[in-house]
């Protein structure tokens, strides 16, 4: 790069940063005030000071106003992030001619950027609702003085400020003093509206009831999923810790070796595994107008898939693992309870589909039915003996590893996408093609990449070749899935301000898009060079078993469970869990890519190894930092999922004035209350 | 006629492509490797106890860490002497009834390659020291220690195999510390990763994306500068520590050692070159072969003896590379032993 850009560049990053942090300086100040006005005790010069200034409209168009101001600001600063980002990363700059870092700086700038802007969002309007509620509450104190001071004095500054505004309306000209009556149900008052800490969000739809034997099956596939998010995410957690403290323990059960199998498998089979297929129960029926072959079936699967998972950790950490592919170290004993669920699971939502009453298949279907045929497919080729020699096991291993994530974990989640977000939106997918053109290309393309994990190798290269192409392929259904999806948002956006849910759906979307092209990115020759090998690979897939399927199924279950239960999750934490898993991912993934460009370079230059390890440290260190936000946010997921269970042993008012009634009156007659 | 409105010929034809796809790009290749490589002539089956030691390294998921592939890449040259083959995996077969094949070659390199470990670092003392707590040897490494592979035993018996571990490490356990034969065992494989030569007339694949020479002389063919600090780091660090004072009773320091301050460096290249065991009646371990394995040039040689002589207070005249060209063309002449 030109001397002259490396020194504009960091004073105009230094400029544009010291800009958007007076700007955040300046927004906190101005929530404080609000606050302290808001809370302000009132004496006689404010209210008299008040009423005088009592039209409604001035006090809006004043806030109106300030928020304007606010806005430009607010551009300013988004326009600095990307500047500040790349400089970040860029500051070494041989890597700048690299076209795969190039795009992967690009890609990354995507989450991050969404991130900030929601954020923004967020700070802005909650600067306005304080403001509004400040402003409510003098209204409210105001008038408690009014109620309290002697009715002459009252007279007399109300006739002095009616004769300086000459004439007001009494507001109900229209409507008439008659309580307002809401025949249709269409209004939801909050009636213990108080100072709200976090943004009130829409409550999920009231919408007919859910068959409770599939309610009950699809809570306990969810429910069991919990589990092992959490307990394969504390092992995680524990991994990323070992990175920075070796000797943590030096017990044989807790090493590190073991131990990350069980972290992989669990979060695969147990957590993204059964949430799918959990909420897959619901959709697949759903979207015929039809209803599930088999509950039995249901909970076969469930139980098997659990059993695989339990017997499965338990096994690794003995030290009983199949040879070391990743992802595939369950002995074949362990992993056939789970080909038996699939089985199952795929006979019954065949069966399920063969009785639908709608014509076509919906798209969602066939992305589902298709993964667990595939995963089956997948599932027999990496465990048959047959053709498992020498590097046979390689080249399968590389086939298995990412067909595992492309065909089943991709495949099953892009079809609960294209039921649940439009489901979300209230409106349907933007376009039916672009689903059935992302779906052919992505088995053509998909299929062909395994390999690409082991260029280089002794594997033959037209193999290798073949991986890369195919990798480069992917480009087509991922834009075309991403298209659909950011299409289907349109003329919907403002419902993201007012959802818990579609934020999610947003993030999956982006991490899709990003994610998805950052395995393109690293498919290449020139980029494997440097990062295959490196902690880039994992910092990749968690960024897309986390930022994307993770995402997306935390959105599909907010969704559906409050569906089930009429229970919803306190938006406190919803929240809460939203930005922890967000921040953390950025915070888990962008210094370990950064740091293993570092070591994959250090390599190139033929350093000493070691000095690659001691070069990682404080980038392992911010790992598991990173790490542990994302850990918090799965307690809060997990709070928000026993919230959100079936309310028990509490007496639902209405319910129970009925009861009440029908016992004085004793008429035996049945209401409903539907 | 909308056949992907039929569940069945839908289904199908996804079912088939895909199928079809994975015959092409797994299957068929798989099978193809199987059948058109064979194990090099002078690849040596693994011995009883290797086989023990390798499905210690399998249940402890070495491989997480661990490669086991030299790459065609010329930064993988410092972890064999030349890229691997589809032979050389071809003699690994299926475990047993319960596990799969295991090649090893792993997806990450969290750690060092093993390829070719057996000839880089194959010393049991430094290995059994190594498990039992790799911080030992190597301040900076995290990877895990392996304690359960050891027993204290207060009186150890005779045949027991010692193990050198400081105090510091052994929290208040009194006694000595005993290899159990997992552990030995596990030595035992890492000692056989060995890269096999190729026969003669097979030609071995290139080095691909050679590092551009960085030679600011412009001599022709002139390679960068050694560093001596930088190569001391890769090949003698771990044993003789980067104080240069070796471990008591495990590796010999070099710091003040009349053989590195001689005048003469006849001895000196011969040691780094072919390795010395003149030392083990004293309890220090053989040396390997570092020059020879890593096929160490010698300028490289010379780099790295001048930071001998001129760090950690040893001070004596440095060394040009010409002379230890000479020694090595000498040594090089020389009938090999055995």
């Amino acid at each position: 790069m030109e001397p002259a850009v490396t020194f504009l560049l960091p004073c105009a990053i230094a400029l544009l940063v010291m800009m958007a942090a007076l700007y955040l300086y300046k927004a906190s100040r101005q929530l404080r005030d609000a606050i302290i006005q808001s809370k302000k005790p009132g004496d006689e010069s404010f209210f008299t000071k008040q009423i005088s200034l009592m039209d409604h409209r001035q006090v809006k168009q004043v806030i109106q106003l300030l928020s304007k101001r606010n806005g430009l600001l607010v551009a300013a600063f988004c326009m600095v992030l990307p500047l500040f980002s790349v400089a970040q990363d860029g500051a070494r700059q041989p890597l700048f001619s690299q076209t795969g870092i190039l795009i992967t700086i690009a890609l990354l700038l995507i989450p991050v950027l969404a991130a900030v802007a929601l954020l923004i969002g967020r700070v802005k309007k909650e600067i306005h609702r304080y403001r509004t509620t400040g402003n409510n509450r003098k209204a409210q104190a105001l008038a408690a003085y009014l109620q309290q001071q002697p009715v002459e004095k009252i007279r007399e500054v109300l006739q002095h400020q009616q004769q300086a505004a000459g004439y007001s309306l009494t507001h109900n000209e229209l409507s008439g003093a008659a309580e307002a009556d809401d025949s249709r149900g269409l209004l939801r008052v909050n009636e213990e509206a108080g100072l709200p800490f976090v943004a009130l969000k829409r409550k999920a739809a009231q919408r007919t009831a859910v068959d409770p034997r599939m309610s009950r099956l699809v809570l306990w596939y969810l429910i069991t999923a919990t589990f092992w998010l959490l307990a394969g995410t504390t092992i995680g957690e524990y991994l990323g810790v070992k990175f920075v403290a070796p000797d943590a323990d030096h017990l044989s059960w807790l090493s590190f070796g073991r131990l990350r199998p069980v972290h992989t498998n669990a979060v695969f089979w147990g957590w993204a595994s059964l949430g799918m297929i959990g909420l897959g129960y619901y959709l697949v029926p759903r979207v015929g107008n039809g209803k599930i072959f088999s509950f039995k079936l249901g909970w076969y699967s469930l139980i098997l898939i659990n059993a695989t998972v339990v017997t499965g950790s338990i096994t690794l950490m003995a030290g009983i693992n199949n040879g070391g592919g990743e992802y595939r170290e369950y002995i074949w004993p362990v992993m056939l309870p789970f080909a038996a669920a699939l089985a199952l699971t795929l006979y019954n939502f065949l069966r399920t589909i063969a009785r639908r009453k709608t014509k076509e298949i919906y798209i969602a279907n066939w992305y589902i039915v298709s993964a667990l045929m595939f995963c089956l497919v997948i599932a027999i080729t990496a465990y048959w003996p047959g053709w498992q020699n020498g590097l046979g096991e390689t080249i399968i291993q590389g086939y298995y590893m990412h067909q595992g994530v492309g065909m089943w974990f991709m495949l099953f989640t892009l079809g609960l996408v294209y039921y649940y977000l439009p489901q979300q939106l209230g409106k349907p997918i933007y376009s039916y093609s672009l689903g059935i053109l992302a779906f052919w290309t992505q088995i053509l393309f998909y299929t062909l990449i395994g390999t690409h994990h082991f260029v280089f190798s002794s594997i033959p290269w037209w193999l290798q070749t073949v991986a890369i192409f195919g990798s480069a392929g992917m480009v087509i259904p991922v834009i075309a899935g991403t298209t659909n999806f950011l299409m289907t948002f349109k003329n919907g956006w403002y419902k993201l301000n007012d959802s818990y849910t579609l934020p999610f759906f947003l993030v999956g979307t982006i991490f899709y898009f990003t994610g998805s092209l950052q395995g393109t990115a690293e498919a290449f020759r020139s980029t494997n060079l440097i990062w295959h090998f490196t902690d880039f690979t994992v910092a990749h897939s968690h960024l897309t078993m986390y930022g994307i399927i993770s995402f997306f199924l935390w959105a599909c279950i907010y969704t559906i469970v409050p569906r089930f239960t009429q229970q919803e999750a306190p938006q406190v934490t919803v929240g809460a869990h939203f930005w922890l898993a967000l921040i953390g991912l950025l915070f888990y993934t962008v210094p370990l890519m950064y740091g293993s460009t570092l070591r994959g370079l250090l390599w190139m230059e033929g350093k000493p190894f070691i000095d690659s390890v001691v070069m990682m440290k404080p980038h392992w260190l911010w790992r598991a930092i990173g790490g542990s936000l994302m850990w918090t946010s799965h307690l809060f997921f997990a709070y928000n999922l026993y919230k959100m269970m079936p309310a028990r042993n509490v007496t639902d008012v209405n319910e129970k004035l009925i009861q009440v009634l029908q016992e004085r009156l004793g008429t035996g007659e049945k209401t409903s209350n539907q | 006629m909308k056949w992907f409105d039929n569940h069945k010929v839908l289904f199908s034809a996804a079912l088939l492509l895909f199928v079809g796809l994975t015959v092409l790009v797994a299957i068929v290749p798989a099978m193809n490797n199987e059948r058109i490589n064979r194990p090099l002539p002078g690849a040596v089956p693994l011995s009883a106890e290797a086989i023990a030691g390798k499905s210690v390294f399998i249940a402890n998921g070495c491989v997480a860490c661990h490669t086991q592939q030299v790459r065609n890449v010329d930064m993988d040259k410092m972890w064999g002497q030349r890229p691997g083959i589809a032979a050389d995996y071809a003699g690994i077969t299926r475990t047993d009834l319960w596990r799969n094949t295991a090649t090893l070659m792993g997806t990450e390199r969290t750690g060092p390659d093993l390829t070719d470990v057996g000839n880089r670092q194959g010393n049991q003392a430094w290995n059994l020291t190594h498990f039992f707590n790799p911080r030992i040897l190597v301040k900076e490494s995290i990877m895990p220690a392996y304690p359960w592979l050891f027993e204290i035993k207060k009186e150890p018996a005779k045949g027991d195999v010692l193990v050198n571990v400081p105090a510091e490490f052994l929290q208040d356990a009194t006694g000595k510390v005993v290899a159990k034969k997992e552990a030995l065992q596990l030595v035992a494989y890492l000692q056989s990763l060995k890269q096999v030569k190729l026969p003669d007339g097979m030609p071995s694949p290139d080095f691909l994306y050679r590092r551009k020479q960085m030679d600011s002389t412009g001599a022709a063919g002139g390679t960068a500068a050694a560093d001596g600090g930088e190569l001391y780091a890769m090949h003698c660090q771990s044993c003789h520590q980067p104080n240069g004072e070796g471990l008591a009773g495990a590796f010999p320091p070099l710091k003040g050692s009349k053989i590195v301050l001689a005048d003469s460096i006849d001895v000196f290249v011969e040691i780094i070159l072919n390795g010395y065991s003149g030392r083990v009646s004293e309890g220090f371990g053989p040396m390997p072969a570092v020059g020879t394995n890593a096929d160490l040039h010698p300028d490289e040689i010379a780099a790295i003896i001048n930071h001998e002589r001129s760090s950690w207070g040893n001070s004596a005249k440095p060394v040009s590379a010409d002379d230890v060209k000479k020694i090595v063309e000498l040594i090089q002449l020389q009938p090999k032993e055995q």
